[in-house]
């Protein structure tokens, strides 16, 4: 077989390797534009477990490599005047231009065919090949020959950046972050051999600009950063290496292959630097390819469909951390109010691949010192922080883990663990009910519901509310906005005259007598409430029931003071929250559930909205907001996952400023307890089987 | 983990007598339900008609719509066809329906591709509130999260379009996700599906690529994802198990009783 290989990076010399050791009769050219010697950027990083694939697929190359590697364990944060270091990392790196000169020396020995500094503009002319081979990096002219066919979407992506190098070898990854008084900046370093590290600078465009750089020459951008980060850098230099500021591209294809091209590393795919996995990927793509072209001799196109299938769903998962951490390193100036310990762990728990328990099997010295710093009494040792005790206005939960009950199951739920049992909705009035199963407050025997949470050990919060648009529908059992057959609705009210859902009633606007004696009915509930001893209220302000109905422009169309823009939108779930804590007593904690954002494309809540919400309603006297997003419309396309609402929750906490609740659908005690160590969240809504979790307790040491 | 078997009402050949032959050896064999796939434009017996057959020949199998593009009907036709197909199968019926996936279904039709995803809200919630005599299991599919939503929404339970049982687990994480942010109790049931060419690969997945064409390039990777060993069914099989698959179904690609027979000798 003929095969082309189009770039002479790490995953073409690669690809090469393994078809020419596979022992069949491949002619193997890898053709590159450059000349053997150059190249752009230090040093790559490798992980621990990316090594055994690469011991695997050539053994030479693996000794040779992994002979010169720098390797390091630790993870150095530099931020406050501290270094908080984090070990048991396994971490090695080696400098780019020996890796490919590693490469390029076993692909010749092989017989690879190896031409330099030739320029193909014309993919037409490699069609004498078998198979072509684009490896020829982010802007790969193969792939842009045929975007159409290969589905590629490049956006750029995550801050501005710069790739130095420095005689300064440092012994851990490092991470510095430096406010000025144009915004922060941020360093990414590793040492890459034995001499010196690789030194990324990033900062926001718009701090970017206001520091000068981007008019900034090679010479002054060099001198600009020697400057900001002279005490990390200890006397040593910044090197250049045709070192420009630039934005990350980030690459996604739906397809790898096309006829008898196909694409592998960068060309195919790109994932943030931030997660530092590129050279990895590209290499593991290589692998794979090779192994399906074995599986599949004299059969390409096969063998091109198995890699892909191979590959595409582990790449995906790395280019969803990636965003998610270059997402992470735009934002970072929020989490500047965070204390250095906490600010680590955020750090390192950022993609979403780390967790608390990964940090504390890694570095049980960092993960205990982490969760005595958590737990806040100067204890050397203290419990995780789900289980660590949250004060709120005068009240205490004596853990961090949340459970969501019908009031007619709380007595069950009480007993099994969780520090706070939270009811479904409650109706302030016969009319807010969601079906005819919804409880009304004033129905509810509290006092015995109380005590029964107390003597479980739970304290008792009860979510209030009105359901709006979204009330007179069947049981959940049976379905969500499912109309009740026509004899049985009652007549709805909501912001405006908007339908929810399919053959739900057009509800009636709430006119100012409405909204007065809804204020009226909140504050009554409430009273009734704390009379009861209830130890928090919840506020219902999500999911497009009532007082949601009027915070989003999707269900808002009203021309009085309580339509328009987003504060006069706030106006009347402001006021009942000013009604309800007239009659709340201000040391319990009064807390609201919102939705801090829309799913929809357009004409929905934004975050910003979101946050600008919570941060008013914690001006309001709101102790604690409880993340939610979406349905303030049926047709929403939401973003479903695990977790899927910790990310609004961590900006609505951190940009908002306010102590934060948040469920979507986190189902371990490890996700909570990352959640809450990296302050994404202060309370975690657990979506496990109380009943089952309580019964497996008593069965045991019970 | 119950196993159902796919009747083979869109591969190239069926006609009445072997489903209805294939429907007898299902309801005799290891199989928890027989499902139909649907599409309008594509040589395929109509699924509702097809399981009303298999339904007058068989006694306690399942029957399954796996699922049926419900735009391209009338929200009162469908529930009547629903409702005719579980009465002649004495409530043996679930009814899978989801948007499917090709243009050329719905100008058939007559009917708007856009707004398919509202039109089958609508559907649904005539189905759940508005006939009273339907008494159906209800499963929706889809990837999207407007999907998932309307899935937990209005349905009884997930089907999941196919792929390796990683696919299926994440997708199934979804499912749950959405069920729980709207605040139904309990679980959805969690259906999965894949092909199987036991008897002729070549033909097998030569039909997939066929049936799939419309896709592109992505006709190739299920066919590439075609079981044609046993080996790979029980994989399969497991891995599904493993992940909180509730019911599998497992759809022939070539219209073979004998691929009923051997699938049967693998899960016996």
């Amino acid at each position: 077989m003929k095969v082309t290989v189009l770039g002479a990076g790490p995953a073409g010399l690669y690809l090469a390797i393994l078809l020419g050791r596979a022992g069949r009769e491949h002619e193997i050219t890898v053709i590159e534009r450059n000349q053997p010697d150059a190249t752009f950027g230090w040093g790559v990083v490798f992980s621990q477990d990316s090594l055994a694939a690469l011991r695997d697929a050539d053994y030479p190359t693996y000794t040779e490599i992994t002979d010169t590697f720098a390797r390091w364990d630790a993870i150095d944060v530099c931020y406050r005047g501290r270094v908080l270091r984090s070990r048991g990392h396994a971490f090695s790196a080696i400098r780019r231009t020996l890796l490919l000169d590693i490469l390029q020396r076993r692909a010749a020995e092989l017989g690879v065919t190896l031409r330099f500094q030739v320029d193909v503009t014309d993919p037409s002319t490699l069609h004498d090949a078998d198979l072509v081979v684009g490896a020829d990096g982010v802007n790969s002219m193969l792939r842009r020959a045929d975007a159409q066919a290969f589905g590629s979407v490049l956006r750029p992506q995550g801050c501005k950046y710069v790739w130095f190098g420095t005689d300064l070898v440092f012994d851990a990854f490092t991470f510095v972050f430096k406010p000025t008084e144009h915004g922060l900046f941020q360093v990414h370093a590793y040492p890459f051999d034995e001499q010196r590290s690789t030194f990324i600078v990033e900062c926001r465009e718009e701090v970017w600009r206001a520091a000068g750089l981007d008019e900034a020459s090679e010479a002054d951008s060099i001198a600009f950063c020697e400057k900001l980060f002279a005490d990390e850098l200890a006397g040593h230099r910044l090197l250049s290496n045709r070192s420009l500021w630039l934005n990350f591209q980030r690459v996604q294809c739906a397809s790898w292959h096309h006829g008898r091209t196909v694409l592998i590393g960068d060309a195919a795919h790109t994932a943030h630097f931030s997660i530092g996995s590129g050279t990895k990927l590209a290499m593991e793509d290589a692998i794979a390819l090779a192994d399906a072209l074995e599986r599949h001799p004299e059969q390409v196109p096969a063998a091109l469909v198995e890699y892909e299938l191979e590959r595409q769903p582990v790449v995906e998962r790395f280019q969803q951390a990636a965003d998610t951490s270059a997402g992470y390193f735009e934002r970072v100036a929020a989490y500047t109010r965070l204390e250095p310990v906490q600010f680590a762990v955020n750090l390192l728990t950022r993609s979403g691949r780390v967790s608390h328990a990964n940090l504390t099997l890694r570095d049980p010295s960092f993960g205990r010192a982490a969760d005595a710093w958590f737990a806040g009494r100067g204890t050397a040792i203290a419990a995780p922080p789900l289980f660590t005790p949250l004060r709120l206005a005068g009240a205490v939960m004596p853990n961090r883990a949340v459970v969501a009950s019908r009031v007619s199951d709380v007595d069950g739920v009480a007993g099994a663990g969780f520090g706070l049992v939270l009811t479904q909705l409650v109706a302030v009035c016969p009319e807010g009910r969601v079906s005819t199963s919804t409880p009304v407050v004033s129905t509810v025997d509290w006092p015995a519901l109380v005590e029964a949470a107390h003597a479980g050990g739970a304290l008792l919060a009860v979510q209030l509310g009105h359901a709006g648009a979204r009330g007179a529908t069947r049981p959940a059992s049976f379905g969500v906005d499912v109309p009740l057959p026509a004899g049985e609705v009652w007549p709805l009210v909501a912001a405006s005259a908007v339908r929810y859902g399919p053959y739900s009633a057009v509800p009636r606007p709430l006119d100012a007598a409405g909204m007065a004696r809804l204020c009226s009915e909140f504050a009554a509930g409430a009273a009734l409430l704390a009379e009861a001893g209830v130890d928090l209220l919840e506020l219902d302000l999500a999911h497009g029931r009532l007082l949601a109905g009027f915070l989003s422009s999707l269900t808002n169309h009203r021309d009085d003071s309580n339509g328009g823009g987003l504060a006069d939108r706030l106006r009347f779930p402001l006021e009942v929250v000013s009604a309800v804590r007239s009659s709340w007593p201000a040391d319990r904690p009064l807390a609201v559930r919102l939705t801090v954002a829309d799913w929809v494309a357009r004409g929905g809540l934004t975050v910003v909205d979101g946050i600008c919400a919570a941060r008013a309603l914690a001006s309001a006297g709101v102790h604690l907001v409880h993340v939610e997003a979406g349905q303030s419309v049926a047709e929403e396309p939401p973003s479903y996952r695990r977790g899927f609402l910790t990310e609004l929750s961590d900006r609505a906490r951190n940009e908002a400023g306010v102590p934060t609740l948040v469920g979507g659908y986190l189902t371990t005690i490890d996700e909570a307890n990352t959640v809450l160590a990296a302050a994404r969240a202060d309370l975690c809504l657990l979506t496990l089987d109380p009943v089952a979790a309580h019964g497996a307790a008593g069965g045991g040491a019970g | 983990m119950r196993v159902g078997i796919g009747l083979p009402n869109t591969t190239p050949g069926a006609d009445g007598a072997l489903l209805l032959e294939w429907a007898r050896r299902a309801d005799a064999g290891p199989f928890s339900t027989v499902a139909v796939l649907d599409r309008l434009v594509y040589e395929s017996l109509e699924p509702f008609a097809t399981l009303a057959a298999a339904a007058a020949v068989t006694r306690r199998i399942g029957l399954a719509t796996m699922i049926a593009i419900g735009p391209l009907r009338s929200a009162a036709m469908l529930a009547k066809q629903a409702a005719t197909v579980n009465s002649i199968a004495g409530g043996r019926l679930t009814l899978g329906l989801a948007v499917g996936a090709r243009l050329d279904d719905y100008q058939a039709a007559g009917v708007d591709h856009r707004g398919r995803g509202a039109r089958l809200s609508e559907q649904l919630a005539y189905l759940r509130g508005r006939c009273d005599g339907l008494k159906v299991p209800l499963l929706v599919g889809g990837n999207s999260g407007a999907a998932l939503l309307r899935m937990a929404r209005y349905a009884d339970g997930y089907a999941h379009g196919g792929g390796p049982p990683r696919a299926f687990a994440s997708a199934a994480g979804k499912a749950l996700a959405a069920w729980h942010d709207v605040g139904r109790p309990g679980r959805p049931a969690l259906w999965g599906q894949g092909y199987v060419a036991l008897g002729d690969a070549e033909r097998g997945t030569a039909y997939l690529r066929d049936y799939y064409a419309f896709t592109g390039p992505f006709a190739e990777k299920i066919a590439a994802g075609c079981l044609t060993t046993p080996r790979a069914v029980k994989d399969f099989v497991r891995g599904y198990q493993a992940e909180g698959c509730d019911e599998l179904i497992l759809l022939p690609t070539v219209s073979d009783v004998h691929d009923l027979d051997r699938l049967a000798e693998v899960l016996a």
